[in-house]
């Protein structure tokens, strides 16, 4: 009895719905009782892959791209644990929700995700969010990884949003009154990740980073479903570092400092006879990313010699993309495949265009067009395990050919996810 | 509130809302409870449904369209208990709408109101997709649908008074049509009692509890999980000892399972509008009984 009270009350946690009160229905026995009774709906992810990789993932690098420094490599070679990542949520009373989502990584830290109070109904149609939680620029960067439909990140994604942009900050979303859905809003951050900084953007008041979005969506027929967005995400990087070699083999730092600005345009269109996903459906997926980065890039050798630390301009303008497509062809199954690639486009660098350096100080920066394919199947024992394998040709490095396949699980114990769109 | 909303109206902002200011705008999870509302709020609302009878309910998504439906709602329909648990949380916290919240008035749960069946003893995954607060499914008991008919009237009335005239007039002629049907429906279901049939998923165990069916097996060997080759032989073989008189499957579901196990047994396999627009003949909840009871006399003889 007791038991049966607390997973109701878990399961109608997660609804966001106070357990049925028994005033209300007088048919409904086993009562919140105890004070566990306003315990918050709890979930955990459980992942894990089995790598094979031609390519050492330990020297992953996108060539053309300034490096993210997250953690844009692919799953470890052999057995490894995936990031376990833990939902807490409840509503904090009849006006905040509160979300905190943990992830502990196999290297046995904790993570801090998302964790953010939101608005519930301000009314007209206005949300606001504020702590950490995932950007909403584009489409897939808000997505958590296990609802993700391949292992990993798109390559666009890696290189202009680290992987992943988390922000700690606030949202607006105002939602039109409009039977064709349109939203409009924005994000202030602190400037947190990538591509503001790898070390969590500057010190200094007022904001950070800003990401201004707007989605339009809707049906088509009785079968399909779609929704736009366009992003525009601004950051002011200061003091931005990778490492790199130069030309003698030395080890450098070169770091961006300057302004940073991402156009993302993204669409989503899913298709299901009547609606109904049960037994087929299909997803198709893009998104087209743009970036231009203007400032000075600073080349660091560490030491006073010739050479030692030079300062010049930086501008780039540089583009990505991918489409995928996923198939449930019959119940269970899915087959999808995604199509990624990059366009190291146009840089300029004050110090090779004077002189002071070669192109070949900055190899990582050379051009290069990095593309991959990738394939998958995946398996779902119910809407809470699935078991997928993947096949990718990785050409992310200018000079190998990356094979990389993957065998993973992502399973989820407690509270039901959400079927989000 | 009132003062933003003519801010926001002077600025153009909600022109696009103004003709719901007109009539109550209900948005319904599931076509049942649109039809329930259609037939107590008439001329007065505005009524959109979420979900068709061709759509298992467990599984929508919370796609832009519904989202921008929601966010426009007077008044919400669910049926709850966990039914809608996948997409409903998402649609109240993407909506910006605080009419509908859950504990505003503009939030109906018609499974509230009514007694749930099939309350789990054990909640556990292993066991299939089950409802911690029992079977969903409320709709199909259609004494069920008279109790929450009686709470969605009162609610009316305290959302639109102005409307209160019209609300108690429909309520009262729509209590007494179903009475006199419900009457109609026992004597005609009087000679289903006891007759054992195979289910697709535990959507029909209001439907057989009111009648006095027996469920003599269930096609998903778990709830809300695709029939396997392994249980439907286990079923072939069940049917041998003790046969079923009808296989019954929803309007959404595929009718492979129920015409593999028909072929094999020379069971009936029929298929139930389940909700509002399953069949042609379920026009309306009234519809939905008499064709639901038609289907399963015309197969139990």
């Amino acid at each position: 009895m007791y038991r049966k009270g607390v997973m109701a009350l878990a399961v109608s946690a997660a609804l966001g719905l106070p357990y049925p009160a028994a005033a209300q229905t007088p048919v409904q026995t086993g009562g919140p009782g105890s004070e566990n009774a306003f315990n918050p709906a709890i979930s955990l992810i459980l992942n894990g892959t089995y790598g094979n990789l031609s390519q050492d993932p330990a020297g992953y690098k996108i060539d053309g791209f300034v490096p993210t420094l997250g953690e844009v490599g692919p799953p470890k070679r052999g057995f490894s644990l995936g990031e376990s990542e833990l939902t807490i949520s409840a509503n904090v009373d009849h006006y905040f929700r509160g979300t905190a989502i943990i992830a502990l990584t196999p290297e046995n830290e904790a993570e801090i995700e998302e964790a953010y109070v939101q608005t519930l109904g301000l009314s007209h149609g206005f949300t606001a969010k504020a702590g950490r939680f995932f950007s909403g620029v584009g489409y897939l960067n808000e997505i958590h990884a296990h609802a993700w439909d391949f292992t990993d990140a798109p390559l666009a994604n890696k290189v202009f949003l680290g992987n992943q942009l988390g922000e700690d900050g606030i949202q607006i979303k105002w939602v039109a009154p409009t039977d064709l859905y349109f939203d409009i809003g924005f994000e202030a951050g602190r400037g947190l990740q990538f591509p503001s900084g790898p070390d969590g953007g500057r010190s200094k008041n007022g904001v950070g980073s800003g990401n201004l979005f707007a989605h339009v969506g809707g049906d088509i027929g009785a079968s399909t479903a779609w929704q736009a967005g366009l992003s525009y995400l601004s950051a002011s990087p200061l003091e931005r570092s990778y490492e790199d070699t130069d030309s003698t083999g030395t080890p450098v730092t070169n770091s961006f400092s300057g302004k940073s600005s991402l156009w993302v345009l993204s669409g989503v269109l899913k298709w299901a006879p009547n609606r109904n996903p049960t037994y087929a459906n299909f997803k198709l997926q893009g998104e087209f990313f743009r970036r231009r980065e203007n400032g000075d890039l600073t080349f660091d050798t560490g030491a006073a010699t010739a050479g030692g630390t030079q300062t010049g301009g930086y501008t780039s303008a540089q583009s990505g993309m991918y489409l995928q497509g996923v198939v449930q062809f019959m119940p269970q199954w899915r087959v999808g495949y995604r199509y990624d690639r990059l366009n190291a486009g146009t840089t300029s660098n004050g110090l090779v265009d004077s002189g002071a350096l070669t192109a070949a100080d900055f190899p990582i920066l050379a051009p290069y067009n990095p593309t991959r394919h990738t394939v998958m199947v995946d398996w779902s024992g119910s809407e809470f395990s699935r078991i997928r394998l993947q096949l990718a040709q990785d050409k992310s490095r200018s000079d190998v050919t990356d094979n990389q396949a993957f065998l993973q699980y992502i399973m989820s114990l407690g509270a039901h996810g959400a079927h989000k769109f | 509130m009132r003062t933003t909303t003519k801010i926001l109206a002077s600025l153009g902002l909600i022109a696009v809302a103004s003709p719901t200011l007109a009539a109550l705008n209900i948005f319904a999870c599931e076509p049942e409870w649109g039809a329930l509302a259609q037939e107590l709020a008439g001329d007065k609302a505005s009524i959109y449904s979420a979900t068709t009878a061709l759509q298992d309910p467990h599984r929508i998504e919370a796609r832009p369209s519904l989202i921008a439906r929601v966010r426009s709602a007077d008044l919400l329909i669910c049926t709850g208990s966990e039914l809608e648990i996948g997409w409903l949380p998402l649609l109240l916290t993407q909506s910006g709408n605080s009419r509908i919240q859950l504990g505003a008035p503009g939030y109906f749960e018609a499974s509230r109101y009514v007694a749930r069946i099939e309350i789990p003893k054990t909640i556990d995954r292993s066991l299939g997709d089950i409802h911690a607060s029992g079977n969903p499914h409320v709709h199909l008991d259609p004494r069920n649908i008279a109790r929450v008919a009686d709470a969605l009237a009162e609610r009316l009335v305290q959302l639109d008074p102005a409307n209160a005239d019209a609300f108690k007039a429909r309520a009262n002629s729509f209590r007494e049509r179903w009475r006199a049907a419900l009457s109609r429906w026992e004597k005609e279901a009087a000679r289903l009692k006891g007759v054992p049939v195979v289910v697709y998923h535990k959507d029909m165990s209001y439907f057989l509890n009111w009648a006095g069916m027996r469920e003599a097996g269930s096609l998903e060997p778990k709830p809300g999980l695709p029939a396997t080759p392994a249980h439907l032989a286990e079923l072939v073989e069940k049917m041998k000892r003790e046969p079923a008189k009808v296989i019954v499957y929803s309007a959404y579901n595929s009718p492979k399972a129920a015409e593999f196990l028909s072929d094999r047994t020379k069971i009936p396999a029929l298929m139930l509008p389940f909700t509002i627009g399953g069949t042609d003949k379920a026009k309306d909840l009234f519809g939905l009984f008499d064709d639901t009871i038609a289907r399963l006399l015309a197969n139990v003889k």
